[in-house]
């Protein structure tokens, strides 16, 4: 299914290639000297399929309304000044357009209207690839359009309070996206997506967000590899979503009081595997998601690794390694049975291996029993690292009573799982 | 007063245990910091084994110390001396004499590791200065156990009660309040329990200097809020300043009132 999307992604990409040349007349070049001066006449002069370059320069130009199939390239990065005119800079009303090599910059706050740099209007195949995007209200945002690339951008904003900003990356209603090696930092949100299927979400950074590196709702059938979220307000939130694919994503210090590297809500038949998450305050937090894959990931340093909570069910965790959490796993579920935990490496583990096989003759259990009474009674975190608490663990670690007994790990893992091979 | 609190410290100084009680930080303060290489961590791991530690060595060195000089004091009962002026002055001799060994312990090996360059300096501070005030606190009450019991063995088994009624038991019964409360905000209530106990004092405290805080959600925000600030802090140092001064001023009222 995946591949099938990929591949007509390709055929797409490449149909515009080869229409692009086949019928391309005219190049029209716009430098800040020459007879065409502006990139708005250019545009005006253009007919369907022409291509516009765009000389070095700075051009104090918005409201450019792309009606007619271009493509527009610039030459060592023009500049294209918003002014902070309150204006959309870039509007994109027709299929097959592209624009490429451009730096757009100083959109303008509006709170009625969600300005953007560059955005594409109901319609389908563009390609918006090698821009830098600077202090802009939403950086690319595209409205109910399919089968766009959005590739290697720098959007970088310049927000300071999450009600007066808006996304670098924003998609409504679409489908067959690609999203690939950009940058978005310093915004609300770095990649917001909401009702968008099938698309591919690679090999980005988002960095340094006030909201969520990367932010979805009822999106499904999409794949997420490869990117990195750092420093973001509070992590990554998925939502209200089927069948997610996660990949070889790294978490980095999304750290702070209501920080996660990755939040769960209502997550269906979702796979999370290989990545990796440290220095979060909670790796994962799950509440409503069934029928997870979460597997080979690597946890390391985080408050707590994963809170699962009790509305979470069928949902199996195997190859995951975790290492020097203060907390491995929490939940309030009284019972653990729905899901499945097995092969996986907790530093914490003191069982031994008599038969030599690599797996923990006794089983673990990740739930510590004050990490089961935070959850209940969050004031009674304040006993972290008290006297009594460490004897309460020990003494439930030995004979447990007040954690759901299902909830271990039968089968621990003496060693950490290799990952030399991703 | 000084006459006698230099008398006790001499005696102190002469005695192996001062410096065993030395080595003994100066061994866990340094192989925390050359094995594990972060100052932080080590900052971390120590705080677990001072809170611990202090309060159990305090008491049982305070009750110890006073039973085996009580020849001593009575020898100088019989003198023109004032008598708060005899046990202020052991209890100081004692308090400054464990504060000392544990200052050195935990400074050497610190400083030799690179403090100033660590960035770490006032989570030192804060570690150094609890650590000293639970050593002023706990000598104090295993003084004033002393003064009430002529008992040795009874007076032993308080000392080492009320040492496990703060470590352990305190947070035992504080854990079941909340735990019963629940359906109330207790946060309010949390932060008053903990000015109760000057364990759990420090130890929030420290934690709350240290980066962990973040892991305490909303609970953590108010804590940090209240301890984080100027008030806070003078709150905490008041709190436990009055731990102090409440057994010593006992010490004062008991000792001018005892028959010998």
């Amino acid at each position: 299914m995946h591949r099938l999307n990929k591949i007509k992604v390709l055929i797409i990409i490449w149909g515009m290639l080869i229409s692009g040349s086949a019928f391309s007349q005219d190049i029209i070049v716009v430098c800040p000297d020459c007879k065409v001066s502006s990139i708005k006449q250019a545009i005006e002069k253009a007919k369907s399929g022409d291509e516009i370059v765009v000389k070095n320069g700075v051009y104090k130009e918005t409201g450019i309304r792309i009606e007619k199939k271009l493509s527009i390239y610039g030459e060592n990065f023009p500049e294209i000044d918003g002014q902070n005119l309150n204006q959309e800079i870039i509007s994109v009303a027709h299929d097959s357009v592209t624009i490429s090599g451009f730096v757009v910059k100083n959109v303008g706050v509006s709170y009625i209207d969600d300005l953007a740099a560059i955005k594409v209007y109901e319609h389908k195949g563009c390609v918006i690839e090698n821009n830098k995007i600077q202090n802009a209200f939403f950086g690319i945002y595209l409205n109910h359009s399919n089968n766009c690339v959005i590739r290697n951008n720098e959007v970088i904003g310049e927000a300071v309070a999450e009600m007066s900003s808006g996304n670098a990356i924003h998609l409504w209603y679409a489908r067959d996206i690609l999203i690939e090696g950009n940058l978005a930092k310093n915004h609300r949100d770095g990649i917001y997506l909401e009702f968008v299927e099938n698309s591919k979400v690679s090999d980005n950074v988002s960095e340094g967000n006030l909201r969520y590196g990367l932010h979805f709702m009822f999106s499904n059938h999409n794949t997420y590899s490869g990117n990195t979220f750092q420093n973001n307000g509070a992590g990554v939130a998925v939502m209200f979503s089927r069948f997610i694919t996660m990949t070889k994503n790294k978490f980095y210090k999304n750290w702070g009081t209501s920080s996660y590297g990755l939040l769960l809500k209502e997550i269906f038949d979702g796979e999370i595997t290989n990545n990796y998450f440290e220095e979060n305050t909670v790796g994962i937090y799950a509440e409503g998601s069934n029928r997870m894959k979460i597997e080979n990931n690597d946890f390391k340093s985080n408050g707590w690794a994963m809170k699962i909570l009790g509305s979470c069910m069928d949902n199996t965790f195997t190859g995951n390694n975790f290492f020097f959490n203060t907390f491995d796993i929490t939940t309030n579920a009284r019972t653990f049975e729905s899901n499945k935990i097995s092969r996986n490496y907790w530093s914490e583990y003191t069982g031994y291996d008599l038969d030599k096989d690599g797996i923990g003759d006794q089983p673990y259990r990740p739930v510590k029993v004050f990490s089961f009474v935070i959850t209940r009674v969050p004031a009674s975190i304040i006993l972290l690292r008290s006297l009594f608490i460490d004897m309460l663990n020990f003494a439930e670690k030995v004979m447990p009573v007040m954690t759901p007994s299902t909830l271990m790990d039968e089968q621990p893992l003496m060693k950490p799982a290799d990952r030399s091979a991703f | 007063m000084i006459k006698i609190l230099k008398y006790s410290i001499y005696d102190l100084g002469r005695s192996h245990w001062t410096f065993i009680y030395f080595g003994f930080y100066l061994l866990i303060a340094g192989t925390l910091l050359f094995l594990g290489g972060d100052v932080l961590k080590a900052i971390i791991s120590l705080m677990n084994i001072i809170l611990i530690l202090i309060p159990l060595i305090s008491t049982i060195f305070g009750i110890m110390y006073f039973y085996n000089s009580r020849d001593f004091i009575e020898l100088l009962v019989a003198q023109p001396v004032k008598r708060s002026s005899i046990f202020l002055g052991q209890y100081l001799g004692l308090s400054l004499a464990l504060s000392v060994s544990f200052l050195l312990g935990m400074g050497i090996p610190f400083l030799f590791y690179g403090l100033k360059d660590s960035g770490q300096f006032m989570n030192f501070l804060s570690l150094i200065l609890t650590g000293s005030f639970l050593t002023f606190i706990f000598t104090a009450v295993a003084f004033l156990i002393g003064l009430f019991n002529e008992n040795k063995i009874k007076g032993f088994g308080l000392a080492i009660l009320f040492w496990l009624f703060m470590a352990v038991i305190y947070d035992g019964l504080f854990l079941l309040s909340l735990l019963m409360l629940e359906a109330y905000p207790i946060e309010k209530l949390a932060l008053g329990m903990t000015v109760f106990n000057p364990i759990d004092l420090s130890r929030i405290f420290i934690m709350l200097k240290l980066d962990i805080s973040a892991l305490m959600g909303y609970t953590g925000a108010i804590f940090q809020d209240f301890f984080g600030t100027a008030t806070g802090l003078t709150i905490t140092i008041l709190a436990l300043g009055l731990w102090v001064f409440i057994p010593v001023y006992g010490l004062k009222l008991k000792g001018n009132a005892k028959d010998f």
